[in-house]
This record gives structure tokens, C-alpha cells and sequence, in this order.
């Protein structure tokens, strides 16, 4: 079966035709052609489809569709202002955070999350929050980096 | 005017310039390419290990609407494999699988659903063989060959003996033997594989995009697997989602894409699963090592011993390759004579093992510096020392005919030992609590790019291309691939310090075979050193040809030229010519200005030929690490914790601090799964383990701190003095790590992954046996 989904995607009301068995992630890359959102293993292992619901992290791997009806879902795609870098993708930019790039929209909107609910986290508060995204290239070191420095730049006025 | 100078990059800390696509999510993948129309692919994998096909039927699948086309062995009899010596793969398997998970047909549906149900009506039929799931099963004297050219499934037998080691044995002061156990590891890279393949029925020609490090190879099996004249195929390579090796090699993916797109007449992706890119595999097969070393009383070592099995899998691949480097690799760290080596790579009825990131040095070098650190405990020798007592002299020759330019090993080891305050923290840790502390130490090396390539064809190793045109932006040319690693970034770097621009001027369009000039690919860490070098060379040709139209315009001679970047002048009361009205003037000439860069390697780097494949290890220049890893051994579970590691990696000279730092983290980190908990398990030829919570990646939690010392040795060949900086520190950490633990509680673990399982009963067994147990020899 199919409904009309209506949502709130990166600040702009939608309604679409989805199927009830289509997965967020589906929907975000196939139907609103959000590919910045990563598919990166076959259900929750890995976290590279992490989006914010509501502002709460959430794998869009393992959420239908259906159940973001009326709410508020904001992708990789939402974070920057005006075409200017957001506090987090600043800091996993200039900090590389991001090697190969793939895991980054993921540990993105975990990150954005983290600093929307917390925008001064200890370092063992960032390791919990990013405690399901996992990331290839770094070894982490220089995410936490990208974070703290997110979080310094928040600090200033821009928008995490 | 007098204080104008050109910018310099070289050195600093540089965020990628392909970073802003990467935080925004625009950055596109191979699955993230979008072509209306096109047929969803998918592929139909054997069930066995090892069987005769007796049949693949698939006129059921065929009737089912929707369906476009299928392809099976039967649609292609051509092999493929990198190195020309040993293409044994078909892209879908013809009369035998090999192994599960081994294609055999694959389907292009109008939908993703479609092509699934036209998988399920698929019908096989085999006659099963004999299996063989390790290297003993298939080293068997009755096993049957898995290829009919390989009789008693070895793909390949390495034996050497450089100077005499019975007699070097014999003058040691200590001679000890120990046995190590690999485990098989997978990359397990984040992006999954991926292909976009689209024929154009009306001019013949096929367009494939594909997660690949090496397009140019990729480029060449198409031709081969089609049999399709080469200007017909164009390959392009998006972003990737990381490789570390995994992809150094044309994988069946995109072959099968680009059949099944050819056979139904359009455009088809294949996005395989996280299980299916396990199962495609190329990762570092376990080996089983037996090391011997002879030492004296000063701890130099007189002599050394060492047998490697592989176990291979079910293909060839690079195997002859990872077996020779595992041998030769021994050599150009450590001043040694004496040093025979015994290698067997086998094939098994498992997944094709390839080149992972530390290619064939990193098992070895866990054996040897495990060894090497037991030894000088033994001896009542500081592990640090054993290592000084036996360094190289640089520049030299190895036994092996391996060429050693720079060598900043003794530097990483100062660096390190003196971060660490190993000298007094050592053996002085505060345990207690259950809780045991120790320090370990150990170094590594790598190639900065083999000088060979695989396939020789006698071009220069690297060419690069740069355009300048009216708009003044200087446009690099290359086919480097940027998996990540940030050669698209370097490539940029090093043309602006040559011109003494910013980087702002400066784009590098990388990665499409329609308009970049050829390149061998990202392996074995050659594109800094090699595609550095061609980029320098056509920045450098770019310039003189400015130089010229300056010295026209300012009716001097090139000889008076002043290049500050922005700004040419006849001499400092000049007031010159700006970049943009040199680049009018120059353009009077010709028109558009296209300049070319290359790079070739010197004879001396290729290696030697004293024994059969001595060519493999020869590069330019080694990178060295040196490696402190401080743990906490829970007595109580087993756990083990890192709590802090110290890296000194010599590359030459930091072109960019920034992704330095980051690639050496980052190789450590991967050592560090490798030692702690990542392991390829089976059960009947089927991976248990092909998912990223059984195949078990250190997560942010598990992850230490990472302190890196960058050493700058300036290499006499490198791009400015560079050498590789990605690779050469994931060896280390795991005898860094085995020989913390056995700082921290006396017990040696010579087998890998060090499990929180083998630490607990270790620990058990000691605790029975009155602490004389110890793990694996």
C-alpha cells in the first residue's frame, strides 16, 4: 500500500507518494534525491545515513518512511546558511574529519545533533554521540578535533 | 613592489580542496549517480565453495516482465586479473565456481525488485568437488587442483638465501625461532562497490563509472572482458568512498555491469551490499609465519630465517606480488646479511585475497618485530636498543638490490622514545586494581610506489597534463585517483608552489578516461611520489614557457626573469607583468597552452635480479615508522585497552601537514583493528562475517589518542622531498601492541587478532600452569 507522506524536509513542506514498506533512507535518495544521505552497510552497522529527526540523530536505514508524517527531517543538505559551511562541516572540513568523505553526512548530523543538544560536549560526550558511526579513514582523532572546533565555532554564532 | 612574494603551500597545514563537496553532500558516489532509465542490476552467486556447473538455468528468470537481460560464463570466455601473468578470473564463473559467493549469472531488471525475484529463479545445478578452506587442506597431497595450471594449488613458491645463514646462525650469540598467525582481514572501506555501465547502442561505445582506484586498469579489463577496442570505452571515477586496496585491482562488478548493460542495450548499476563487497573481498589473507633470528650479545642480528604461507583464496589476484613482498621487504629496514626466505602462496576455496594498505610487509613485520622485541628482553637488551644496534647506513644497496636513499628511521625512533618518556616510564608504570600497564615499541616501513608498474609498457611511470587558457585558471590534468588519501590535493599543491600561486587559481580535473592522460592508479602509495614528481615537472615547463613570453614583452632575456607568481618582472625596479597579462602574451604563440609532466624512475630502483621476482620492493624511496603503544590489560576480562599511541613517520617532507598527519593516523588506527579484533572468519567457505558488527571495526570508543612527529629525511627523489606517508605505519602498531602486553603481564601473543577471548584465557592458562603459559609458540 501507499500513502501520501508529509514532512518537513530541510525546512520545506513536502507531500509525496511513498509506499509503507519504503525506508527513509530510500525515500531521501530516491524520491527527494538527497544523495548526500549514505548507504554504507545492509542495516544499522555503520551509521552513514545518520539524519536528524526532530533534531534527535536517527538511522535512516532502519526507519520507514511512514513514521516521519508531520515531522521535522533535516539531511546533510540543510546545514549550510546561504551557501556558507555550517559550524560542524566547517570543522570537518578544516580539521579533516573527512578523508574519503563517504561516513562524513553521517557523523555530520550526528555531530550536528550532538552540538543542537549540547553545544559544549567534553570530548567523552563526542566519543558517545559518535559511538555508532563508524569511519574508516581517520581513525577518529581528528573527527573529535573537527568537533571541538565545531563547537568553538558555534560558540561564536554560526549555526552547528 | 620590492617585497612581493610568490605564495608557498608546501608544508602547511592544507584542508582538501575537494572537502567543501564532501561536507555538503555533494560529493557524488557512483550510487549516487542518478541516469533516468536505467536497469537495476544484480548478481547471482554460487552457494558452493567449490563445484563443477553442470547448469545455469535461467529461462525462467528470463520470462519474468520486466526483465532485460541475463548473463551468464556463457556470455563471456575472456579472463581478467592484474597481473598479466596470472588472469585466472572470469568476470562470471565458466565450468567451475571456486568459491561462495563466487558470481555465476547476474540479471538487469527495470527494478531493483524485479532483478531480486528474477535471482530466485535461477536455477543451478553442479557436481560439488573437493573444498579447501584453509592452506594446509589445499596443500594435501590427494587435493584436487582448484585450477588445472596450478598443480597442488600453489600459486606460487619464492625461495632465497642472501649470504650463508646456517654460519650466521651458528656465530649468534641467541638464536630464537617463534610461529605467528595472521588472521585474514578485509579493507572494509565505507563506500560499498558500485558501477554505472551505459552502452550506446548506436556508436558502440560503453561509458562505465565505478568506485575504482585504478581506472586505467578497470579501462584495460573492459576491452579485454568485451572484447572491445579501447577507444570505444571510456571509464570515469567519481568519489570514493576509500579502497585501501580493495580496489587496486578491476573488480568483477563493473565487468558484469558493463556485460549486462551491453546485452540489454542500455544503461545498468550494480550497487552490491555490505556483504557482497565483503565477499568481493581482495583483502590481506592470513599467513602463518615461522621466523627465526640469529642475534649477539650487542643485539645485532647475524642472521635470519623465515617461512610465509598466504592463504590466498580462489584467484590469483596480486598474489604472486603480496608472497614477494613479503619476502624482500624483510631487507631495506634493518642493516641484514644472511637472510633466507621461504614463501608458499596457496589457493583455497575462499574469497580472492588482494593488496590491502601495507601490502605484504605488515604480517612479516609483526613476526620480526615481536621476535626481535622477545629477543632483547632476553638478552637484557632495551628494545629501543636492538634497533639502533642495527640501522642502516644511507644511501645504500640491500643485500637484495633494494635502493636506500633517505632514512629517517633513527630519527622516528629519537622522536619517539622521547615523546613517550620511555626511558622513564618504562617498566615504571603504575598498575594496580586488576589493571596492568606496558609500553611497547616497534617500527616499520613502505614503498613509496613500486617502480615498476605491474604492467610495464615502457611510458613514463606518471605524465600530467596542465591547461592555460585566456581565463588565466590553471587546469591540472591527471588520472591520479583520490580515494580519499588527497592526491587531487597534492596535485594542486604542487603545481601553485611551483608557479608560486595560490591555490585558488589552481583546478584539477581528475578521474575521466575521455579527458585526463593515463595513470597506473592509487597502490603501493606512488601517486604523491610519482604523479608529485610529473606535476612538478609540467609546472615547471608551464613556468619556462612564461618565463619566455615575460622576458618578449619586457624585451629581456628569460635569464632576467623574476617569477613571483602573480607577478613577472625584468629585475626588483621592474614594475612587470601581472600572472594575466604574461598568460595573453604567452597565448600569442600558440593559443591555449597545454603543457606536459612526466616522471620516470631510475634503473637502480628496480631491484635486482638475484633471485626470481627481486624486482618486487624496489622503489624510489621507503617511508620509516617508529611506534610507542601504550595499554591497560584488564587481568580480570581479558580487555585490552590502548591507551595512547606515538607514531614518528618519515615522508621525506610533509607536503601537507594536514592529510599527513590524517593518513598516519589513520594507518595506525587500521593496524590497530588488525591487531585487536578484525578477523575474516568462515564457516564451510561461507565468511560468518561479512557485516560491519561480526567483522568488528574499533568504533570512536575503542579509539586512542594518536600523537604524530612527522619526520622530513628530503629525500633526494621526492617531490619536493616527499615520500609515501599513508601506508608505512599500520605494520607497527602490531608489534608495538603484542609487545606492550607483554610489558604489561609477561604473556606473548604471536597469534592476531589479540581477542579479549585469547587475552582471558591466556591469563587462565598462566593462572593454572604457574604463569609458564604463553600464546601461540
Amino acid at each position: 500500500m501507499a500513502r501520501i507522506l508529509s514532512l518537513t524536509l530541510n525546512g520545506r513542506v513536502r507531500l509525496d507518494a511513498v509506499a509503507d514498506n519504503v525506508l527513509l533512507l530510500d525515500y531521501l535518495r530516491e524520491i527527494a534525491g538527497l544523495t548526500g544521505t549514505k548507504t554504507g552497510c545492509d542495516g544499522g552497522e555503520c551509521g552513514a545515513c545518520t539524519v536528524l529527526v526532530d533534531d534527535q540523530p536517527r538511522l535512516s536505514c532502519l526507519t520507514l518512511a511512514a513514521i516521519v508524517e508531520g515531522r521535522r527531517v533535516d539531511t546533510i543538505e540543510s546545514l549550510a546558511t546561504d551557501g556558507r559551511l555550517s559550524a560542524v562541516q566547517r570543522g570537518f572540513h578544516e580539521k579533516l574529519g573527512a578523508q574519503c568523505g563517504y561516513c562524513t553526512p553521517g557523523f555530520i548530523m550526528a555531530s550536528a545533533g550532538l552540538l543542537r543538544r549540547n553545544p559544549r560536549p567534553s570530548e567523552d560526550e563526542i566519543r558517545e554521540a559518535l559511538g555508532s558511526n563508524i569511519c574508516r579513514c581517520t581513525g577518529y582523532v581528528k573527527i573529535i578535533e573537527a568537533v571541538q572546533y565545531a563547537a568553538e565555532l558555534h560558540a561564536t554564532g554560526i549555526s552547528p | 613592489m620590492n617585497d612581493f612574494v610568490p605564495a608557498h603551500n608546501i608544508g602547511d597545514y592544507v584542508p582538501m580542496i575537494d572537502g567543501p563537496e564532501k561536507v555538503s553532500g555533494r560529493a557524488k558516489y557512483t550510487a549516487d549517480l542518478v541516469v533516468p532509465g536505467a536497469l537495476a542490476g544484480r548478481i547471482f552467486r554460487s552457494p558452493y565453495s567449490h563445484a563443477e556447473i553442470i547448469e545455469v538455468d535461467v529461462s525462467e528468470a528470463a520470462r519474468l516482465p520486466g526483465v532485460k537481460a541475463i548473463v551468464t560464463g556463457a556470455d563471456c570466455d575472456k579472463t581478467f586479473g592484474v597481473l598479466p601473468i596470472a588472469r585466472s578470473e572470469h568476470p562470471l564463473a565458466r565450468q567451475r565456481v571456486r568459491y561462495r559467493g563466487e558470481p555465476i549469472a547476474a540479471v538487469a531488471a527495470i527494478d531493483d525488485a524485479t532483478a531480486k525475484e528474477a535471482l530466485r529463479r535461477i536455477r543451478l545445478t553442479v557436481r560439488e568437488l573437493p573444498a579447501y578452506h584453509t592452506a594446509r587442506e589445499a596443500l594435501a597431497p590427494d587435493a584436487v587442483n582448484i585450477h588445472e595450471h596450478r598443480p597442488h594449488n600453489i600459486e606460487r613458491d619464492v625461495l632465497f638465501e642472501l649470504g650463508n645463514v646456517e654460519a650466521a646462525f651458528a656465530e649468534a650469540d641467541l638464536v630464537r625461532e617463534g610461529s605467528y598467525n595472521c588472521a585474514e582481514v578485509c579493507q572494509n572501506q565505507m563506500e560499498m562497490h558500485a558501477a554505472l555501465a551505459e552502452y550506446d547502442v548506436v556508436r558502440d561505445r560503453i561509458t562505465v563509472h565505478a568506485s575504482t582506484q585504478v581506472p586505467y586498469y578497470v579501462h584495460l579489463m573492459l576491452a579485454q572482458i568485451l572484447s572491445m577496442d579501447m577507444s570505444r570505452i571510456r571509464v570515469v571515477k567519481p568519489h570514493v568512498g576509500g579502497g585501501f586496496g580493495c580496489r587496486t585491482e578491476t573488480l568483477n562488478v563493473e565487468l558484469i555491469a558493463a556485460l549486462l548493460a551491453r546485452k540489454a542495450g542500455g544503461a545498468v548499476r550494480i550497487a552490491v551490499n555490505r556483504e557482497e563487497t565483503f565477499i568481493t573481498h581482495r583483502g590481506r589473507p592470513e599467513t602463518d609465519i615461522r621466523l627465526k633470528i640469529g642475534m649477539r650479545r650487542d643485539g645485532r642480528i647475524t642472521g635470519v630465517e623465515c617461512e610465509c604461507t598466504q592463504r590466498g583464496g580462489a584467484h590469483s589476484g596480486y598474489g604472486v606480488v603480496t608472497i614477494l613482498y613479503a619476502g624482500s621487504m624483510l631487507y631495506a629496514i634493518y642493516d641484514l646479511h644472511n637472510v633466507k626466505y621461504v614463501g608458499k602462496r596457496v589457493l583455497t576455496n575462499t574469497p580472492p585475497c588482494g593488496a590491502f594498505r601495507g601490502h605484504g610487509t605488515v604480517d612479516i613485520r609483526f613476526a620480526f618485530e615481536s621476535l626481535l622485541d622477545q629477543m632483547a628482553r632476553e638478552m637484557g637488551i632495551d628494545p629501543i636498543a636492538v634497533r639502533r644496534a642495527n640501522l642502516l647506513t644511507a644511501p645504500t644497496f640491500t643485500d637484495n638490490d633494494l635502493m636506500v636513499n633517505s632514512y629517517g628511521l633513527p630519527e622516528c625512533i629519537d622522536w619517539v622514545e622521547k615523546e613517550s618518556n620511555w626511558r622513564e616510564r618504562r617498566g615504571r608504570l603504575h598498575s594496580g586494581n586488576g589493571v596492568r600497564k606496558g609500553l611497547g615499541f616497534a617500527c616499520s616501513h613502505y614503498i613509496s610506489g613500486a617502480s615498476k608498474p605491474v604492467n610495464w609498457t615502457g611510458e613514463p611511470h606518471a605524465t600530467v597534463k596542465i591547461k592555460l587558457d585566456f581565463d588565466g585558471s590553471i587546469v591540472v590534468l591527471s588520472g591520479a585517483a583520490d580515494i580519499g588519501q588527497g592526491s587531487t590535493t597534492i596535485l594542486a599543491q604542487s603545481v601553485a608552489e611551483v608557479l608560486g600561486l595560490e591555490l585558488s587559481r589552481v583546478r584539477v580535473v581528475t578521474g575521466d578516461s575521455e579527458v585526463v592522460p593515463k595513470d597506473n592508479g592509487s597502490y603501493s602509495s606512488r601517486v604523491t611520489f610519482m604523479v608529485g614528481n610529473a606535476a612538478i615537472d609540467a609546472a615547471q615547463n608551464l613556468k619556462a614557457l612564461l618565463i619566455a613570453a615575460a622576458a618578449r614583452k619586457l624585451e629581456a632575456k628569460p635569464g632576467e626573469i623574476e617569477c613571483l607568481g602573480e607577478l613577472y618582472r625584468a629585475g626588483a625596479q621592474d614594475k612587470g607583468l601581472s600572472f594575466n597579462e604574461v598568460v595573453t602574451e604567452a597565448l600569442k604563440d600558440s593559443g591555449t597552452i597545454t603543457v606536459t609532466g612526466n616522471y620516470s624512475t631510475i634503473p637502480q630502483s628496480h631491484g635486482g635480479k638475484k633471485y626470481r621476482g627481486a624486482a618486487i620492493g624496489g622503489t624510489m624511496g621507503y617511508s620509516y615508522s617508529a611506534q610507542v603503544v601504550e595499554v591497560s590489560v584488564d587481568e580480570e576480562t581479558g580487555v585490552v585497552t590502548v591507551d595512547k599511541v606515538w607514531v614518528a613517520h618519515d615522508c621525506g617532507r610533509a607536503l601537507n601537514r594536514l592529510t599527513v598527519e590524517g593518513q598516519v593516523q589513520g594507518s595506525v588506527w587500521m593496524g590497530m583493528g588488525q591487531a585487536m579484533s578484525e578477523e575474516a572468519a568462515y564457516h564451510d567457505g561461507l565468511m560468518l562475517t561479512a557485516n560491519m558488527l561480526d567483522y568488528r571495526v574499533p568504533t570512536i570508543q575503542d579509539s586512542p589518542p594518536i600523537e604524530v612527529g612527522v619526520i622530513e629525511s628530503i629525500d633526494p627523489h621526492g617531490p619536493f622531498g616527499a615520500k609515501e606517508a599513508g601506508e608505512g605505519s599500520l605494520a607497527a602498531f602490531l608489534p608495538a601492541l603484542t609487545n606492550a602486553i607483554a610489558d604489561a603481564t609477561g604473556l606473548r601473543f604471536n597469534d592476531l587478532p589479540v581477542t579479549p577471548d585469547r587475552v582471558f584465557a591466556a591469563l587462565e592458562k598462566r593462572a593454572r600452569t604457574g604463569g609458564k603459559a604463553r600464546n601461540g609458540g
